[in-house]
């Protein structure tokens, strides 16, 4: 994968980073940074490990109702809400440095974008992705509008505002850490007391909504957990790079699960992890952007997650896949060749010296297989020693390839005659393995299905059932 | 507050980039690919700070191409990400953009004593100042004219746009409706997605030049947003998208320079303008717009 | 049952199909499946589906819901990918005649608030005969209008797509097929949901789409009306249970045999999934 390889450069680059500064130092720097030695570094670190796990659990509930970059349009919403307030702060108290007030703009200007969005979306037949687009820019040019009155303003620098838009994390003191570490414990305390709310919120609004709960009320109050998040992550990571945090762990944890208390749980991990490696690879090496880091970190994580997970995993996804079309490849040739044996009588000798070879090209005319996909399929099956091959003349079962065609072709048919017999019921998405038929069915049903057959089709002495209906 | 030949040259700058942007983001609004464009116009930067460090060099091709590529790898990951993780497309758009942008971070601050790449230019651009990077100068009818190269170069996005639009009107039209009849039909849907990703990604990196990427999201999304509101025609979207997109240039320019004046402040982002004159206008055409805007609705529905 | 399951298939004559020939002399039969399994995720949901059709017929193909009815026919269409199997349009791979295919998508597939006229959604139906850069012209318009009077909708042509109820949606869909002139139309549940003028107004084109020789495929869900609509008739449940003239597969006499007591449980069923809007599938 080419976004690997790019993020493989990220770690080569980050490696050369830490390898220019000298051994001896680069060690202390490490056991500094692992053993929290250093007081700066333990508050960064600690702070950027508690924004993670609170954006992993605030962005969970955005990607299970499908509205990973409401996030975007949030945090880019609080811009004129920063500006905002800064200006009134300056206005009043004489100084725009004072955090809170700054992020109480922030929060304001941000739900008012949110609120705006599904307006947009609720009144017009404008669709969510130009709703979230047009708050976005709009919101973020005022913001700007107000930024450059700001920049004329005598009264006081904009030092305070600078840090907003890019993220210093690095520079983060005490009273960052309180904010950021409130907004971690309330979005856990949150989304632990309104577990069950969310998770109908998140699954059938609709449903939610006839048994009585007042969904506005909870999207308002999932979207306030959002916003707190944006808005204290703003300082540490930046405006653009907080959506990583909302959106990049949570897309993490369900490649490894469907539960909805373990995506939690594993989203709250991959944000708490990617601030924790970020914070201290980037302690590690001076001169890197922390929030960058970080989020190439959590980004890191999300390719590891969407190779190897286990179920929605690309590996584990391409290995089923081709295993699954290798067994059916496996079952029609057992069967086909079964078919073309059958010919001779209804309980055909499947193995042994007596039977005849069955040419390739009778096997081709079985199945829309060209030469050389026959070729590949009679080749696995003798690796796990199903069919002797004679390269030039044909194919033969061994024993195990008999007993295994036997049951393939049984298995078919009975299934052929329940679909026929039992219609009305769709066993869509069942799964006709080899035994499986009667673990499905149970053994009576199977009995009755064999007895509903006409008296020709009755099973032969191998147990296996003529097929009801012509062979070509 | 006086009007310069200078605004002059700030309102047809932004009035070309609105243009080309509209051209491309009527067929992004219809396809529900708004925030694509916010993807591409933060990932692009990467790929200047990319160019630049294997180059040395400032010159806008290289600059352009390098964008312009990664915009384009912007769209190819996200489909990726979405077919390969099944995840769905708004979050596989925050994953890679986002990774992208911090990559970008990462390369201008490692690079940060050689490159002069100033994020903030990036997001906010300097429209003020595209019209002293003259590229011309040309006297016309005894009328001297200083063209500044970011009127030239988005001046050909414009025309590279029109003429997709015009030629393969058919094709995008088709193609963002129903994607899988232009398939059995043997029209690609799939290349056209990855046209229309290229003119994004073209028309972002050439506007955010000059204007930042705050506007080009601004004018690739809120004009065609409104004139959807207004029309039910696709031609007429286009060009009604269009002609919105230079009003709010036009407009949002004049309010930078005017409306200062009477608050008695300086001089304001006329980026940030065109955003909110954008804006004013989207909420205008929500509220009034004939069939679909919301008062009309509001008369309609009372008697059922 | 034995002749009830399966009709004598068609000889196949494969690759001698060619795109310019006559309609008289087209070689191999409209739609020959051999083989074909489709998995979603880890299942497969249709299972060894072998299909000949013949030439100029109308095919219902019914069966309970999640049988993979609409899975078969996107799998035709190449829509979605193909776990293993082949399918043949007039004996040739479907790529190589596309443009003697028209698809009928369900109707919740597209945007209804997409800027475009009736005329112009009608008028996409030729634009594979146009292929790349072509303009819209006026024959194209032509052919649009002509096919637009045959579904009713005439009047309507300059409206916008989001003013029609949901049967002339329907009707609007059949009319940019019947615009593309194909020679075989797969339909994905035509019949969903539409109210009694649509359905009239559907039958006709059927049989006119009939008379000129053309095959349709059409996914279907009520039994009740099977025998007045279809000629010939695929039942379908993972794997084809019954295919053939609709005479012949669906007379009360060989739906006993084929489906013992359950036959009333089985119309119920269908009746039922028919009458939520559009099916689930």
């Amino acid at each position: 994968m080419r976004k690997g390889a790019g993020i493989l450069c990220v770690f080569l680059f980050l490696a050369t980073a830490a390898a220019e500064a000298s051994a001896d130092s680069w060690r202390d720097d490490f056991a500094s940074v692992v053993l929290l030695r250093d007081y700066n570094t333990r508050l960064v670190l600690v702070s950027t490990t508690l924004l993670g796990i609170a954006g992993g659990l605030a962005g969970s509930f955005l990607l299970l109702r499908k509205r990973s970059l409401m996030g975007d349009a949030l945090s880019h919403a609080t811009l004129p809400g920063i500006v905002l307030a800064f200006m009134f702060a300056v206005h009043f108290t004489g100084t725009g440095r004072s955090f809170a007030v700054l992020i109480t703009g922030a929060a304001v200007t941000g739900l008012l974008g949110c609120v705006v969005v599904l307006l947009i979306r609720s009144l017009t037949r404008v669709k969510d992705d130009a709703a979230m687009g047009i708050v976005l820019s709009v919101f973020y040019g005022a913001g700007v509008v107000l930024l450059s009155i700001v920049q004329h303003m005598p009264e006081a620098g904009t030092a305070g505002l600078e840090s907003f838009l890019y993220g210093k994390t690095a520079s983060m003191v005490r009273a960052d850490f309180y904010l950021v570490s409130g907004a971690a414990v309330i979005s856990l305390i949150a989304s632990l007391a309104l577990f069950k709310e969310f998770r109908l919120l998140c699954f059938d609004e609709g449903y939610a909504r006839s048994m009585g709960w007042p969904t506005h009320a909870l999207d308002v109050l999932m979207l306030l957990l959002v916003t707190l998040v944006t808005v204290v992550g703003l300082q540490a990571v930046g405006v653009v790079l907080i959506i990583a945090f909302l959106i990049i762990p949570a897309a993490s944890a369900r490649m490894w699960t469907s539960r909805f208390g373990w995506m939690l749980a594993l989203a709250a991990g991959f944000g708490g992890a990617s601030g924790w490696l970020g914070a201290g690879l980037s302690a590690l090496a001076p001169g890197l952007p922390a929030g960058a880091v970080i989020v190439l970190t959590a980004a890191a994580l999300f390719v590891l997650s969407l190779l190897a997970g286990p179920d929605r995993g690309v590996i584990a996804r391409t290995v089923r896949a081709r295993a699954l079309k290798r067994r059916v490849e496996r079952q029609h040739l057992l069967r086909g060749i079964y078919e073309v044996l059958e010919e001779s009588g209804p309980a055909p000798h499947l193995a042994g010296d007596s039977v005849p070879l069955i040419p390739w090209a009778v096997l081709e005319r079985k199945r829309s297989w060209s030469p050389r996909e026959l070729r590949g399929v009679v080749r696995r099956a003798y690796r796990r020693g199903l069919v002797e091959t004679m390269d030039r003349d044909g194919v033969r079962l061994t024993d195990a390839g008999a007993r295994a065609a036997a049951r393939v072709t049984r298995n078919h048919r009975l299934w052929e005659i329940y679909l026929v017999e039992y219609a009305d019921i769709a066993p869509t998405h069942v799964d006709r393995d080899a035994d499986a038929v009667e673990h499905i069915l149970g053994a009576g049903l199977i009995r009755r299905l064999e007895a509903s057959l006409p008296v020709a089709a009755r099973p032969a002495a191998d147990g296996v059932p003529a097929s009801p209906h012509p062979i070509r | 507050m006086e009007w310069y030949v200078f605004d002059t040259w700030i309102v047809a700058v932004g009035a070309l980039c609105a243009a080309a942007c509209a051209l491309a983001g009527s067929f992004l609004v219809l396809r529900r690919m708004s925030m694509m464009g916010d993807a591409i116009s933060h990932a692009v930067l990467p790929g200047l700070a990319v160019a630049f460090l294997l180059t040395g060099s400032r010159t806008s091709v290289v600059m352009f191409i390098g964008a312009a590529a990664t915009g384009v790898l912007t769209a190819v990951f996200t489909q990726w990400v979405s077919r390969l993780g099944n995840v769905e497309r708004g979050a596989s758009m925050g994953i890679v953009f986002t990774t992208l942008f911090a990559l970008g971070l990462l390369l201008i601050a490692r690079g940060a004593e050689r490159v002069d790449l100033d994020p903030g230019c990036v997001l906010f651009g300097a429209i003020e100042l595209t019209p002293l990077d003259v590229v011309a100068d040309w006297t016309v009818f005894g009328v001297h004219l200083e063209i500044p190269r970011a009127f030239v170069v988005l001046g050909v996005v414009f025309l590279l746009n029109l003429a997709v639009v015009v030629f393969l009107f058919k094709e995008l039209r088709i193609s963002a409706f129903d994607p899988a009849l232009a398939t059995t039909l043997g029209l690609h849907a799939g290349f056209m997605h990855y046209l229309l990703m290229t003119m994004v990604a073209v028309t972002t990196v050439a506007a955010f030049e000059a204007v930042g990427s705050i506007l080009v999201i601004a004018m690739l999304i809120v004009p065609p947003a409104a004139a959807h509101l207004l029309t039910d025609r696709l031609g007429t979207m286009v060009v009604l998208s269009v002609v919105l997109g230079v009003f709010c240039a036009a407009g949002g320019h004049a309010a930078a320079v005017f409306l200062p004046a009477l608050t008695g402040h300086d001089a304001v982002s006329t980026s940030g303008m065109m955003a909110v004159a954008a804006g004013i206008l989207f909420f205008a055409a929500a509220l009034f717009a004939p069939r679909h805007g919301i008062l009309a609705k509001g008369r309609r529905s009372p008697r059922g | 049952m034995d002749q009830s399951l399966r009709e004598r298939p068609v000889a196949r004559l494969r690759g001698a199909g060619s795109v310019g020939l006559p309609e008289e002399h087209s070689p191999g039969s409209p739609l020959s499946v051999h083989d074909l399994t489709v998995a979603y995720h880890r299942k497969p949901v249709i299972w060894d589906i072998d299909l000949e059709i013949p030439e100029g017929k109308l095919v219902g193909i019914v069966g309970p819901n999640g049988a993979g009815k609409s899975t078969l026919m996107k799998a035709c269409l190449e829509l979605v990918p193909r776990s293993s199997g082949e399918v043949r349009i007039f004996g040739e791979p479907y790529r190589a005649q596309r443009k003697l295919v028209g698809y009928v998508p369900q109707r919740e597939s597209v945007d209804w608030d997409f800027p475009v006229s009736v005329l112009d959604v009608v008028a996409m139906g030729t634009y594979g005969r146009l292929g790349w850069l072509r303009p819209v012209n006026r024959r194209c318009k032509g052919l649009a209008m002509e096919a637009l009077e045959k579904v009713g909708l005439a009047d309507f042509a300059h409206r916008q797509i989001s003013q029609l109820s949901g049967g002339q949606q329907q009707r609007v869909f059949l009319a940019r097929a019947l615009a593309q002139d194909a020679r075989v139309y797969f339909m994905d549940e035509p019949f969903a949901a539409v109210d009694a003028a649509t359905e009239r107004a559907i039958v006709g084109i059927l049989h006119d789409l009939k008379r000129r020789g053309r095959t349709c495929l059409v996914v279907h869900h009520d039994l009740a009306t099977v025998e007045e609509y279809f000629d010939w008739l695929v039942m379908l449940n993972m794997r084809v249970v019954a295919s053939g003239p609709t005479a012949e597969v669906f007379t009360a006499e060989n739906l006993r045999k084929t489906y013992g007591g359950k036959l009333t449980l089985l119309s119920e069923a269908a009746t039922a999934v028919s009458k939520e809007a559009g099916g689930a599938e």
